[in-house]
């Protein structure tokens, strides 16, 4: 599944790893992240996440 | 002062003895503001101060070299307690280029006119040559902010650490074999619980990327120079990334006619058990700075409100808002609080506990008017619960 990166600190957000301290369980894509989740390390939403190429 | 790291890198920043409030910290110890000359055919700058005392910055740097020979302004973090000064000194050293990372750059441009500046771009790995020596940058995203790194000198095995590894403290002398140790350890932690808590997981990874350096000395932004026991911060460190608990309890309450408050003593006094450090705190006694480095390393701690206009008490929610930033992790325990005729502290507590992910112990625990003996005794057999888990967590480790 695709990984998304945090624009602004590098966050990687993973759907086989979700964020589940954030209550989003492992094997959640992307479109089925909450709308408000933000990320776990900068605090900015989704909106600031970009498709993250390896 | 001594101010001389080693051989032409010397300490030339500011000590601000008098800051008792950095951005609502409480800076007791006042703290200073570390910029660093490194020389060698060509000269770096990492770091500057604050605006105002970019005078005393200058007038340092003048004391090893005329301003006109600084090549490079290295800017590892762009918060304005080290950056703010960055355009007076930009002006004042005409040939030097400001070195930082891309998101450095946008943020400066946020709070400065960059438009005549030279930049030069680095991203981590990237190697800076001064001559004999050189720079090497290594990007700390949220250590302390998005556009942060560190930069290391390998000739020197001397680390410029930016906030990590800092301290508010303000000192006659730069190093940590010139003041007392357990002094500035304690301020480290005070430092690290109220500005990086929150960093754990961001800090975790720059930790692993320095492991690869060999450090002989680190020079933060803020504070003493570790220099004699670098290993013992870097060892603190990994501690406080995990919060990892002692056998301590807390109990934090505010009260209005004493109900609440006899509620937390009983507390107390069934958490003061052999072995557990238990420890109560007014939240309008008490500043917010001490609560939070006593919350980095307890294991359980209940948090009391009476019920006020039907919700908790405005300086317990300041307290929790303050908390819940921080985000301390691995903490477990419990709501109390008395109420006139209807209830509503204890619960509006127990929510901020349950948005913070403690391990609740038990619900929370009301007194209607004031608290009977059934209540106390409930109190003590709750603050119980406090104590085991104390002692629980602090074996774990």
């Amino acid at each position: 599944m695709q990984k998304w990166v945090c624009d602004v600190c590098g966050y990687i957000y993973d759907p086989a790893e979700g964020d589940p301290d954030n209550g989003v369980e492992p094997g959640t894509g992307w479109e089925d992240v909450p709308e408000d989740w933000v990320c776990p390390e900068c605090f900015v939403s989704k909106d600031d996440f970009s498709p993250y190429e390896e | 002062m001594n101010t001389t790291l080693c051989d032409n890198v010397e300490w030339v920043g500011y000590v601000d003895w008098h800051i008792r409030d950095f951005h609502g910290y409480s800076t007791n110890r006042g703290s200073t503001y570390n910029s660093y000359l490194v020389r060698d055919r060509k000269t770096a700058l990492i770091d500057t101060v604050k605006a105002p005392y970019v005078p005393r910055l200058l007038a340092n740097i003048q004391q090893h070299t005329d301003l006109g020979n600084v090549d490079y302004l290295v800017c590892n973090h762009a918060e304005p307690d080290h950056a703010s000064g960055l355009s007076a000194v930009v002006k004042a050293c005409p040939s030097a280029k400001v070195v930082c990372t891309e998101k450095c750059r946008k943020a400066l441009a946020g709070y400065h006119d960059i438009s005549a500046w030279d930049f030069e771009i680095v991203k981590s790995g990237d190697t800076l040559s001064l001559g004999e020596r050189s720079l090497v940058f290594l990007e700390t995203p949220m250590v302390h902010w998005p556009e942060s790194m560190m930069t290391y000198l390998p000739e020197e095995k001397l680390l410029f650490s930016q906030d990590a590894f800092g301290q508010h403290y303000a000192s006659a002398g730069r190093f940590d074999d010139e003041e007392p140790c357990d002094v500035v350890m304690y301020e480290a932690k005070v430092y690290y619980a109220n500005i990086i808590m929150w960093a754990g997981k961001p800090i975790a990874k720059a930790l692993e990327a320095a492991s690869a350096m060999e450090i002989g000395m680190i020079a933060p932004a803020h504070g003493i120079i570790w220099r004699k026991c670098p290993e013992r911060i870097i060892e603190a460190y990994q501690g406080w990334i995990v919060c990892k608990a002692q056998p301590k309890v807390l109990v934090v309450y505010d009260t209005m006619w004493h109900s609440t408050e006899r509620m937390a003593e009983a507390i107390l006094d069934g958490a003061s058990k052999p072995g557990v450090h238990a420890r109560l705190y007014s939240v309008r006694k008490n500043h917010i700075t001490l609560l939070a480095t006593e919350v980095l390393d307890a294991a359980a701690i209940a948090f009391g409100s009476p019920t006020l206009n039907g919700t908790l008490m405005p300086e317990v929610a300041a307290g929790l808002t303050y908390l819940k930033g921080l985000r301390p992790t691995c903490k477990s325990g419990f709501a109390f609080g008395s109420y006139g005729w209807a209830p509503g502290g204890a619960k509006a507590v127990n929510e901020y506990l349950q948005e913070m992910k403690f391990e609740l112990l038990r619900e929370p625990l009301e007194a209607q008017w004031t608290p009977t003996p059934d209540i106390l005794e409930e109190c003590r057999k709750a603050g119980e619960l406090l104590a085991e888990k104390a002692l629980e967590s602090a074996c774990a480790v």
